[in-house]
């Protein structure tokens, strides 16, 4: 206990000094001038407006990542105080003096500096020299497509940050396995990959990839303990016990903490609103809930309505009416019932509202007490505006010849009586006796004499219908479909018993104020599925690409460009790296398979660990490369050049790798191997020299003659800008 | 097996022998399965009545044939009119018959063989096909019917066969056989004239000969080797000669064939060439030859169908050449594109069309209210077009004018003939691809403005050459905007007749939908010439087939506001087909599986899941399993194994596709489901009964519970058998009709 007292307090502290220089040269490629150019370059302009969203707390949707990568960037913008006050509309566009650039900027790029010295930790974790190592973090250096996208506000650096952080933390993890399990390293490590897969989910689904990468190599390893009989059963089920905890629940509940924050952080309703279901736009503060609030819960017979689609495609519409009539022939010369229009109408309208009227009495006010509608009750919908009411019968529809004509009923006295009919059936009822609901209660309405269903067809009709949106009574309904299924978004007791007071009662927002909130869960799972279900047209943009342009790098996004001069900003590797990196992989491939074959007929070239530590780095390393390309093959949407970078850093770490392997286990002398070593030596000046050529295109701090621009597009598919004087 | 770190990602040494140990771990696993096993191979001498044993072998196995013969052909005649997709499959046997040209999306040795049947069986290819609901009057269809019939008789044996020969256990068999002769799904399915009985006999014939290959290992190069080697080759080519969901059978016997020669391989009492040999001889069975067999379907298919049909326009003008009655065949057109030609301008991109405009307009909101330009698949007098210089309006087919040719680089003008209208572009968005620009009709009496002005370029040719008919592959760029003629694909809606949109795309990338060929030419000024030069090569032709194939498959896309199928229905029956009649006063058909039979199904996977990983982990754990319980583990892990890949196989990649989705796809998938729950319940209530000691009772809890099964199943079709053998009366709603109270879940709508 007094032990200081005996013995001098002693520090030792072990600096790995290259380790210190990489981290200093990899923030200093990145961080050089981050302000510039003081615009907003290339995908800025997408993720700028989200940014804005978070600063103003308002709520939006994206599908094309979970928010947690937002909320990364958001984070830049909070500490650099941006007000969020700055129109994201197109590139180039010079930032204002409120925007701060550098802060917004600082994430990504420590992100991408970071990932240098973490590519020498990987190597090294792996076995491989410290040559190796260093070989890896200096190629991770001057790749100039990682230094471009690490220097703006993009997602990818972030993503490859947690991805190298994944792997890594694992290979410490297994590296404290050997020796000291259950250790509070081993915790740290272990826990550090759960958190850090979760985090590369988080930013983009693509982090998927490695952390199901990771899970598989986890899994093997985790077999393989089972099959180690040295141990007790309790023990090995405390293994695997952690795993699943660390690797499994701690991903899930930081994934769920992430949509917990965001759903924090924007509160307020915006412009994605609409997209979203009646009961989550009434959970945020303004649009609907303004509305809503202080609405009665309990939909009563004479109650007034609008009635939303819950499916909402093409657009989220309300059931509509209007005085016009179908017209008495269509184009194609089929007849109508001439009865008036009922359509789906996507804005809100006074001619919205609807008043669910009790088929056995006359009043269409709501009683006192109330009587409130129940599962199976059979209802009338009268019109506000015209009280006519809902009808269906069996006339075509005008677009879907299949289906019945919806109309609201006008006796012609032709012998073609109302049928006005319809039972409420309630979707997500609970028992059999449940109270239809203001907007939590989805319903279908069947037909009593046809059992047709209420439905949106989608399809947009004509001009006599003013391009709103068709309903139909759909005869053939088979099970569960959003199309057929309605909630009540507005709703009042009606009181007036006038028709021409009840015009004005519909015309006058209702007002009380109560609060109605739902679960995080369910508002989680609906922001989830939106954002997956979400399609958004296959654009296609000049820069996109497929995945097979991407290996040889035959293609390359203009980024931005100088106003005035040609100083411009590429998303441009080094060709020297992307193909020797392919190669790399081919033979890590071909030797694998000789060694496989050979170890199989009993012949091993090499020394058992050797061995396992070629598998491991291969299986991380070119495994990592295939989980985070093969995928896009199979993907149908619009896809670029940087989605290939993720891809691209495993490839780099693979790359010395197998240039050990050949120098340790295929050069046979020592004079091979100093010719090798020579070769090596030569090939990586090669690629210092094509980074340095390509630094105006990675930076864009120089001005380029025509000429010079011209010298540099080595591929004709390089789309070099070259201005026209 | 090092028993460490990352070197066991890549070895598969856990891998136990397999195949050639068949009847050892036969003889481990309990004294009746080896008598069962003993029983199967007649040459082995046994203990008292060998004779009497095979003799109840075979009559077991006629038994199920003949009762798998009797369900299917029960009522087959019922009903008497096109159900369903009979209306396309049986049209398409008829085309064979009569020798036309059509196109589907399938390959085409399935409606061979409709097509086959019914000409054997007197079938003239008269009958129209028209609509579901028709009535066949005096057309002989049961040939066909018969046929497919026949086909989806053979599933019972055949699972019957594959599953006594994983598990060595005829209980396990017949519970498998019971469930498919008694399952309403798969007897509803071979009932008709349909794709579905062809392919799964193929897939099962496959499985069945690569197991009894599988268990041929221990002689091999014997001729029971080469022949189910071989038939595991012809059987791959008909499943995928069928459909191209043959294409999961050939990945289960791919990878089968993988393991197979990676244990060969490491065997090293074999030598080199020996499994250079073994090598050989599964590349030449189960590549060259289905290959081959393939192949030649396809050419049998392009020399039957020898005349013009409905299916001409979705092929490249090269292919339509072949075909007599297309106005391409024998013909002879002009060879240079000159001013003043009539010609019609097709796509070179497949299943897009010619170049088509029409009378109507584009509608109010949808860019410049002028005449709609489409493409359309069909041939049409809508579809030509007289090219014209863009500077002057005189006639050129004017006797007084010289010929002069359209030369690569010129300016033109395209001048629809039926209209007189010019085709026209300006920056307005196109109608559904918004990033184009909107192409139109334009212009009186080929008057219009600069905005019709269009340069012809040959694509990789150099200026000043002239324009071949056919041959060229040119691109219309418009003078103006500078953009590209193209057609994005995409479907009109209604106001343009569902024909395709053609835009003028911004963006320069050389892709097939902006690069068009001269087709037809007319030109009474210029020799003609013969076009039989053009014709295609067999191999060409092969590989257009495909590519229009795979491009009419994943145009197959379900639209945003209807009720389609998904994969997650399937196993849980969620939702059946309608296949005839819709009200109570209709001859009613519905496929649906038999409910009991498909959870049964159900259950036996998660069942198979959870004691398969129990019995890995022990395994993995150095657990000592007594003799009878490590044989029925082996069965378990390895017939199971590999019927559940099968499974897997067969349903998870519906997951992955965009297309249009049905029910009945999921029925390969469901007959591997079924062979699992045989080899499950089987194994499960021999190791139930292993675990009550003395055997008397153990064996009498085996026999009922398997017996219990049977009849269940039994049972079970005995309430549901209306759904495929036909229903009349009210909906089963009614307390009335014969369904009443068997409508367990509400989606069911019979």
């Amino acid at each position: 206990m007094w032990g200081f007292l005996k013995r001098p307090v002693v520090v030792t502290a072990d600096i790995n000094l290259s380790l210190v220089a990489l981290t200093g040269m990899g923030l200093l490629s990145r961080l050089w001038r981050l302000t510039y150019p003081r615009a907003v370059v290339f995908d800025e302009v997408y993720y700028g407006q989200y940014i804005s969203f978070y600063m103003k707390q308002i709520f939006f949707l994206d599908d094309s990542g979970p928010p947690f990568g937002h909320m990364v960037l958001a984070l830049g913008g909070y500490l650099g105080g941006f007000d969020g006050n700055f129109l994201w509309n197109r590139i180039g566009a010079e930032y204002s003096s409120n925007v701060p650039v550098w802060s917004l900027r600082l994430l990504p790029a420590l992100a991408g500096a970071l990932s240098v010295p973490m590519a020498y930790q990987i190597v090294l974790e792996l076995h491989f020299s410290h040559c190796a190592a260093m070989g890896a973090a200096l190629l991770m250096l001057i790749e100039n497509a990682l230094i471009t996208q690490s220097r703006l506000m993009l997602l990818e650096s972030v993503l490859i940050f947690f991805n190298l952080l994944a792997v890594l933390s694992y290979l410490k993890f297994f590296n404290c396995q050997k020796h000291s399990p259950f250790s509070l390293s081993w915790w740290f490590w272990l826990t550090l990959t759960g958190v850090a897969c979760s985090c590369a989910v988080g930013i983009k689904y693509m982090g998927v990839f490695t952390y199901v990468l990771v899970l598989g190599v986890a899994a093997v390893h985790a077999w393989h303990l089972l099959g180690d009989q040295t141990l007790s059963n309790v023990c090995v089920f405390c293994h695997l016990l952690a795993r699943a905890v660390a690797l499994l629940v701690i991903p899930v509940v930081l994934y769920l903490l992430f949509f917990y924050v965001h759903l924090i952080l924007v509160f307020r309703s915006g412009p994605h609103d609409q997209i979203m279901s009646s009961a989550f736009q009434a959970s945020l503060e303004g649009g609907l809930a303004r509305i809503t609030q202080g609405q009665p819960l309990e939909v009563a017979f004479g109650s007034q309505v609008t009635l939303r689609n819950v499916f909402g495609k093409p657009v989220p519409c309300w059931l509509h009416s209007h005085q016009d009539t179908y017209p008495m022939i269509y184009e194609n010369g089929r007849g109508s019932s001439h009865q008036q229009q009922v359509t789906c109408y996507p804005f809100k309208d006074v001619n919205n509202w609807w008043i669910v009227k009790d088929p056995r009495r006359h009043q269409l006010v709501v009683s006192s007490p109330p009587r409130p509608v129940r599962h199976g009750d059979m209802v009338q919908l009268v019109h506000g505006m015209t009280t006519r009411s809902l009808n269906t019968h069996d006339v075509a529809a005008p677009l879907s010849p299949h289906s019945q004509e919806v109309s609201c009923y006008i006796d012609y006295n032709i012998s073609m009586p109302a049928q006005n009919l319809w039972r409420l059936e309630i979707v997500n009822r609970g028992s059999d006796t449940d109270v239809w609901k203001t907007i939590l209660s989805e319903v279908r309405f069947v037909h009593v004499n046809t059992s047709a269903v209420l439905k949106l067809s989608g399809a947009h009709l004509p001009d006599w219908g003013y391009r709103q949106l068709e309903i139909v009574g759909e005869k053939l309904s088979r099970g569960y479909h959003g199309s057929t299924v309605w909630n009540v978004e507005e709703h009042r007791y009606g009181a007036s018993q006038e028709q021409r007071e009840r015009e004005r009662e519909l015309h006058s927002p209702a007002q009380v104020d109560v609060s109605r909130n739902l679960s995080f869960m369910a508002r989680f799972s609906e922001l989830q599925w939106r954002m997956l279900a979400l399609r958004s047209d296959d654009s296609e943009h000049k820069y996109s690409s497929s995945p097979l342009e991407w290996v040889t790098l035959d293609t390359n996004i203009a980024y931005w460009l100088h106003p005035r001069t040609s100083a411009q900003i590429h998303l441009l590797g080094n060709i020297v790296i992307w193909v020797s990196g392919s190669l790399a992989l081919a033979i890590y491939a071909l030797l694998s398979l000789w060694y496989l074959l050979r170890r199989r007929r009993n012949v091993h070239d090499l020394p058992q660990d050797a061995w396992l530590r070629w598998v491991l780095a291969g299986a991380l390393c070119a495994g990592g490369w295939a989980v985070n390309y093969l995928p896009f093959f199979l993907m149908e949407k619009t896809l670029f050049l940087y989605h290939y970078l993720p891809a691209l850093t495993f490839q780099i770490l693979l790359l010395p790798v197998v240039l050990q392997h050949i120098s340790d286990h295929l050069c046979r002398s020592q004079l091979q191997r100093s010719i090798f070593s020579a070769l090596v030596v030569a090939w990586y000046s090669s690629a210092c020299h094509v980074s340095n050529t390509l630094r105006p295109l990675t930076y864009g701090d120089k001005s380029l003659s025509p000429h010079e621009l011209k010298a540099l597009r080595w591929k004709d598919s390089w789309d070099i800008l070259i201005r026209k004087h | 097996m090092p028993p460490a770190t990352g070197g066991g990602l890549a070895e598969s040494e856990l891998r136990p022998r397999r195949g050639r140990c068949g009847p050892q771990a036969a003889r481990a696993a309990g004294r009746d399965v080896a008598a069962e096993a003993v029983a199967r191979s007649p040459k082995r001498p046994a203990w008292g009545s060998r004779r009497f044993e095979a003799v109840g072998w075979w009559a077991l196995l006629a038994l199920v044939t003949l009762l798998s013969f009797a369900t299917r052909f029960h009522r087959l005649d019922e009903p008497p009119h096109i159900c369903w997709d009979e209306t396309h499959f049986g049209k398409m046997g008829s085309y064979y018959i009569n020798r036309t040209f059509f196109f589907d999306v399938h390959p085409p040795l399935g409606k061979m063989l409709i097509g086959l049947a019914g000409y054997l069986s007197g079938y003239d290819g008269t009958f129209l096909f028209q609509k579901p609901g028709d009535k066949y009057e005096h057309h002989s269809y049961m040939g066909m019917r018969g046929f497919c019939a026949f086909l989806g008789s053979w599933l019972v044996p055949f699972a019957y066969l594959t599953v006594l020969d994983l598990s060595k256990s005829l209980s396990a068999a017949l519970l498998t056989a019971a469930l498919l002769t008694f399952d309403t799904g798969c007897l509803t399915l071979s009932q008709y004239i349909l794709l579905d009985p062809i392919l799964m006999f193929f897939i099962m014939a496959a499985m069945l000969s690569m197991v009894k290959y599988n268990s041929c290992a221990d002689r091999p190069f014997s001729a029971p080797w080469w022949f189910w080697l071989s038939l595991t080759g012809v059987s791959l080519a008909g499943a995928l000669g069928v459909k191209f969901v043959g294409l999961f059978i050939i990945l289960q016997v791919g990878l089968n064939t993988i393991a197979d020669l990676w244990y060969l391989f490491g065997d090293l009492s074999l030598s080199l060439v020996t499994v250079g040999k073994h090598l050989t001889a599964r590349v030449l069975c189960l590549i060259v030859l289905p290959l081959a067999l393939y192949t030649a379907t396809f050419a049998v298919h392009f020399m039957v169908l020898s005349k013009s049909g409905p299916g001409d326009g979705f092929f490249s003008s090269a292919f339509q050449a072949r075909l007599s009655g297309n106005n391409l065949h024998n013909a002879s057109i002009p060879e240079h594109l000159a001013y003043g030609s009539v010609i019609t301008v097709k796509n070179l991109r497949m299943a897009i069309g010619y170049l088509h405009s029409h009378r109507h307009l584009y509608p109010e909101g949808i860019g410049a209210r002028q005449q709609q330009v489409t493409t359309y698949l069909h041939k049409d007098y809508n579809n030509l077009w007289i090219i014209k210089k863009h500077n002057t309006n005189s006639d050129p087919l004017d006797p007084s004018f010289p010929v002069e040719f359209v030369r690569h680089g010129d300016i033109i003008r395209l001048e629809h003939k039926e209209t007189s209208r010019n085709l026209h572009s300006h920056y307005h968005e196109a109608p559904m691809t918004r990033k184009h620009y909107q192409v139109t009709g334009y212009g009186i009496n080929g008057t219009g403005d600069s905005n019709d002005f269009w340069r012809i370029e040959v694509v990789n040719r150099k200026f000043g050459n002239r324009i071949k008919v056919l041959r060229s592959r040119i691109r219309f760029i418009h003078l103006v905007t500078g953009c590209v003629l193209g057609s994005s694909g995409k479907v009109l809606p209604k106001w343009g007749w569902e024909q395709l949109e053609v835009t003028c795309t911004p963006y320069l990338k050389e892709t097939l939908n902006s690069i068009w060929n001269v087709e037809d030419h007319i030109n009474p000024k210029l020799p003609n010439i013969s076009l039989d030069v053009l014709q295609p090569s067999f191999p060409e032709i092969l590989l257009e087939s495909h590519m229009v194939m795979i491009r009419g498959n994943s145009g197959l896309k379900p639209k945003d506001n209807e009720f389609t199928s998904k994969p997650w229905h399937w196993p849980i029956n969620y939702q059946g087909l309608r296949f005839s009649g819709v009200n109570d006063t209709d001859f009613r058909v519905y496929l649906l599986g038999n409910p009991v039979v498909w959870w049964l199904n159900l259950l036996s996977i998660a069942l198979y899941l959870l004691s398969g990983s129990i019995i890995a982990v022990a395994m993995q754990r150095g657990a000592r399993l007594p003799a009878e319980v490590a044989g029925l583990s082996q069965v378990l892990l390895r017939g199971g194994g590999q019927v559940l890949l099968g499974w897997t196989l067969h349903y998870f990649p519906f997951f992955l596709m965009g297309r249009v989705l049905y029910f009945h796809h999921y029925f390969p998938a469901m007959l591997f489901s079924s062979m699992l729950t045989g080899i499950l319940w089987d194994t499960l209530l021999r190791l139930c009964a292993w675990g009550l000691a003395s055997w008397p009772l153990a064996r009498g809890i085996h026999v009922a519970g398997i017996l219990s099964l049977l009849l269940g199943t039994a049972y079970s079709f005995y309430l549901f058998h209306p759904l495929a053998y036909g229903m009349v009366g009210p909906l089963a709603q009614d307390p009335q009709s014969p369904m009443a109270g068997l409508r367990w879940l509400d989606s069911w709508d019979f």
